[in-house]
Order: structure tokens, then sequence, then C-alpha cells
């Protein structure tokens, strides 16, 4: 065949790629929906990934946080000092990371933590015939498998989100205290002054959904792993990436709906 | 009693099942043999449902396992077990947690019966004691022979085998031999074994049909297979290079 010809079959196999992905993707979410709300209900497997996905993402989470809240106070302390402001800093920390990179930030770290970890395992499970295994003993793999993931990753995510906004808070409190001579109780009285309850919620209704794309994206991901340890890793880039994108476009999304419904 | 009928299954292009039926008495021992890579494992996938079928019938003890509900078709799939080529032993698991998992998900047994069934399961396969080892701490026969375990534990009517004895020590091979005579002379259970392994499937076998090209090409009684006259069953059962087999030393030209 020519090139042109060629050129057009891979644009085509690339759309057909893509509706397969989204088609497969709203497959899975749709009957994981369904399995959380048949009997029986397993609890011990969701506390273990409650525990996986959010207790032991705490130390990363307020790492990241705790440096974008002192680096945004350096960045916004050059220009607030050349107009005399510097006590509006506090403000510009705390929407930004309250409306903005919290949820962002901590959901980008958790698929990269943990939704990278759960493809690769559920792939490895693929590729080693566990889950066909499951399925021979009667026991449905999205119900097994998928539930628990997501219910904790919705859960935890939004949990994660307002551990990092107040650490964040506390690395901005750093720098105006420590560097700008404000007082500790002027900068949390601006802080709350500046916040409202909407800007919390926005937030954190995103990182329920942010959690949810994590959980869905990186199990059809490891479900549908082909060719070995070399599907797996490929997989697992997949996963990741395809979680960055959507988080950034369901975030973009969900901004402007909020923008136009709480003006 | 295992019937399929007239079953096509394709992956992509590539035709796997072509039309193939077979049917299975129940109490029997059939065993399926054919080359690596002819399809056998999705044949037997396609018995206990995992998979369906583009076109045809799989009856399963009279249920149509294309078109069963999910909740009718677990209950029938606790009474097949389908024991894997590499084990598909549940990594994060213990041993015991592996073997017992049909009965921890689907069974209200005590935990003193629980551990009961699950050491009985181990001792049967000659593992025990051994049931809170990892199954990354065990050796591939082991892991062969506790997914053997896994399978009799829910005592079921049915097993399917896929290549039980491939990649074990000769001495394993046949006590797994003598452990699928035993289940099925003990336990009457259908057996449906998968293999490439000619003295295995001799030694187990009431039944053998070879499969080619995704039919069954023949099917018969251990001696019937053994002296068939049909040149692909003949150079099959005797391993013989050449004859109307060829595919494969042609594609590696």
């Amino acid at each position: 065949m020519n090139s042109p010809v060629l050129f057009f079959v891979d644009i085509g196999r690339k759309i057909i790629a893509f509706l397969y992905f989204w088609g497969g993707m709203t497959n899975l979410a749709a009957q994981t929906i369904f399995q959380i709300f048949l009997p029986p209900f397993s609890k011990d497997k969701l506390v273990e990934q409650i525990k996986k996905a959010g207790y032991e993402s705490l130390p990363i989470v307020a790492l990241v946080s705790l440096f974008i809240g002192i680096i945004f106070a350096l960045q916004t302390a050059i220009f607030m000092q050349r107009i005399g402001s510097e006590l509006y800093i506090a403000s510009i920390v705390a929407l930004a990371l309250v409306r903005e990179l919290g949820p962002v930030i901590t959901a980008l770290v958790v698929a990269g933590r943990v939704g990278a970890a759960i493809t690769a395992e559920l792939g490895s499970m693929q590729v080693t015939e566990q889950i066909d295994a499951l399925e021979t003993l009667a026991t449905n793999p999205i119900k097994y498998l998928v539930v628990p993931r997501f219910l904790a990753l919705a859960i935890v995510l939004p949990l994660l989100t307002l551990y990092a906004d107040a650490i964040g808070i506390l690395g901005g409190d750093l720098i105006c205290v420590g560097k700008l001579g404000i007082s500790g109780s002027m900068y949390m009285t601006v802080t709350t002054e500046a916040l409202y309850y909407k800007d919390i919620f926005t937030g954190l209704f995103k990182a329920v959904f942010f959690g949810m794309i994590i959980a869905i994206v990186s199990c059809y991901e490891g479900f549908n792993v082909e060719g070995g340890a070399e599907g797996v890793g490929r997989a697992t880039t997949k996963s990741v990436v395809a979680s960055f994108i959507l988080i950034i476009v369901a975030d973009c999304f969900f901004t402007a709906l909020f923008y136009f419904i709480f003006p | 009693m295992i019937e399929i009928k007239d079953v096509y299954k394709n992956f992509g292009e590539h035709r796997v099942l072509d039309g193939l039926s077979l049917n299975i008495a129940t109490g029997t021992t059939c065993v399926i043999i054919g080359r690596s890579g002819c399809g056998k494992s999705v044949l037997l996938k396609h018995i206990v449902g995992i998979l369906k079928p583009d076109k045809g019938d799989v009856f399963v003890e009279g249920k149509d396992m294309v078109r069963l509900a999910e909740k009718e078709l677990n209950a029938l799939r606790l009474k097949i077990a389908l024991v894997f080529q590499g084990g598909a032993l549940f990594d994060s698991m213990t041993v015991g947690e592996n073997v017992g998992f049909g009965l921890i998900e689907h069974s209200d047994v005590g935990r003193k019966e629980l551990l009961e069934r699950i050491e009985e399961s181990l001792c049967l396969v000659g593992l025990c004691g051994i049931a809170n080892l990892m199954p990354s701490e065990l050796s591939g026969g082991m892991k062969k022979r506790v997914a053997l375990a896994r399978a009799i534990c829910v005592k079921p009517e049915i097993i399917l085998y896929d290549e039980p004895t491939t990649g074990v020590d000769p001495i394993t091979a046949d006590s797994i031999n003598e452990l699928i005579r035993n289940l099925h002379d003990k336990l009457k259970v259908t057996s449906v074994v998968v293999t490439h392994d000619m003295k295995s499937a001799y030694k187990v076998a009431d039944r053998i049909a070879m499969m080619y090209q995704g039919k069954i090409i023949a099917e018969g009684t251990s001696s019937e297979i053994e002296n068939s006259q049909h040149p692909v069953v003949h150079q099959f059962v005797n391993g013989l290079a050449q004859g109307p087999i060829t595919e494969t030393i042609e594609r590696f030209r």
C-alpha cells in the first residue's frame, strides 16, 4: 500500500483504539457501580485497600504539599512585597491550594503511587491467569478486585486532599512567619477569612471523582494486559498517563462547571 | 455430561476452534491431546464458561454455559474445578488461603472444618503441612500440586486439568497421574485432561480425543488411538518429525 493510504489506515486504527478504550472504561465503571450494591459486602478488603491507598500515602502527600505551600508563598512573596501586601500571601496560598492545587496534586501523586501499583498488581494477576482462576472459583473479579479499590480511592482521596490542604497552608505559614515577619495568628485569620465552605466543598467534590478515575483507569489497564512482563510495564505506563490526562481534563470540566453554577 | 456442539472461536483473525464437537460422559476421564498452542486450553476455558464461543453451544450437566445468568453460572462453577497450567495461585495469599478460597468465599463452614479440609486436600497431593507458606516459596511442581489441592478442596464433580504433568519431574508426574486416576475411581469425578504427554494420556484416560486445526479429528479408547491409522494421529502419538503435521517446521525455515 502507498503511504497516504497507510496514513488513513493508521488514523482509523487510532480512532478505533480510542473508542475501544472508552467503551471498556465505561463498561467497567458501570459494572463496578452495579457490583457495589450487590451483596455480599466485604469490609476487610475495603479496609486493606484504604490502608494501602490512604494511610501509606500520607508521607509522600505531606512532603509534596508542604513544598508546594513553601514554593507558592516564596513565588508570590516577590511580587506582594513590591506592592506592600505580604499579608495577602496567606489568602492566595489558601485559595490556590484548597480550590486547585490540593485536589490535583494529591490526585497526581496517588495516580503515580497507587494507580500504578494497582495496574501492575492486576496486570500480573492477569498474565498468570489468576483472574481466570477467580472466575472458575465462582468469584466475580470486578466485585472481588475492583470494588474495594474503587471505594477505597473514592473515600481516601478527599481525605488526603484535606490533609494536603492543611499541610500546604502550613508550608505557606512557615515562609510568612519565618521570613516575612507576619505573626502566626494573623496568617491564620487571613487564611480563614479568604476561604468559604464552597471552596472546600468543590475541592473535595473533585477529589472524589479523581479517586474514581484513578481506580477505573488503573483496574481497566490491569485487566487488559497482554504479553507478559513487558505488557505489565506498558500497561502501567499507560495507566499513569491516562489517569494524568483524565484528571486534568476532569479538573478543567468541574472548574468550569462550578464557575457557572456557583459564581 | 459435557456436550460441546459445533463451537467456533476466533482471536482476531486467528481461528482457534473451528466447529469443534465433543461429548464427555459423566464419571469418565477424557484426555484431549494435541500440539502446543492448538487451542486445548481455550477449549477448557469454554467448558467453565470463562470464554464464550463466537458460535455454537456448550452444555454442562444439561445447562447452557453460554447463556446462563451469572448467579446460576457461579453455582455451577462450584461443581467444576479447573487446574491451571501454571497453577494460577493467588500470590497475595498463603497456600492455605489459596486451597480454601472456594470454601472461604462460598460456604459457611466453621474455622476448624475449613482448616481440616485444607490440610486434607494438601495431604491428598502429598504436601501435608505447608498451609502457611506463600506461593512464592514453592517450586513449580509444588505450585501445580497446590493448584490441584485448591481444585479438589471444594469437592467438585468435574475437574479440568490443563497440562498437569508438564514441567514436573517424572516421579511427580506419575504421582499426579495416579492422583487423577484415584479421584476418578474413588470420587467418580468426571475429568478432562489436556496434555501432550502421551505416557500420562495412556495412564489416565478412559477415552482420548485428538485435537487438530480447531477440530476433534479422532476419538477412542487408549488402544484405538495408539493403533490409529489416521496419519495425523499416528504421527502425533508416536512423536514423529516426519508426517502431515509440518507447520512449525515450515514456519521457522
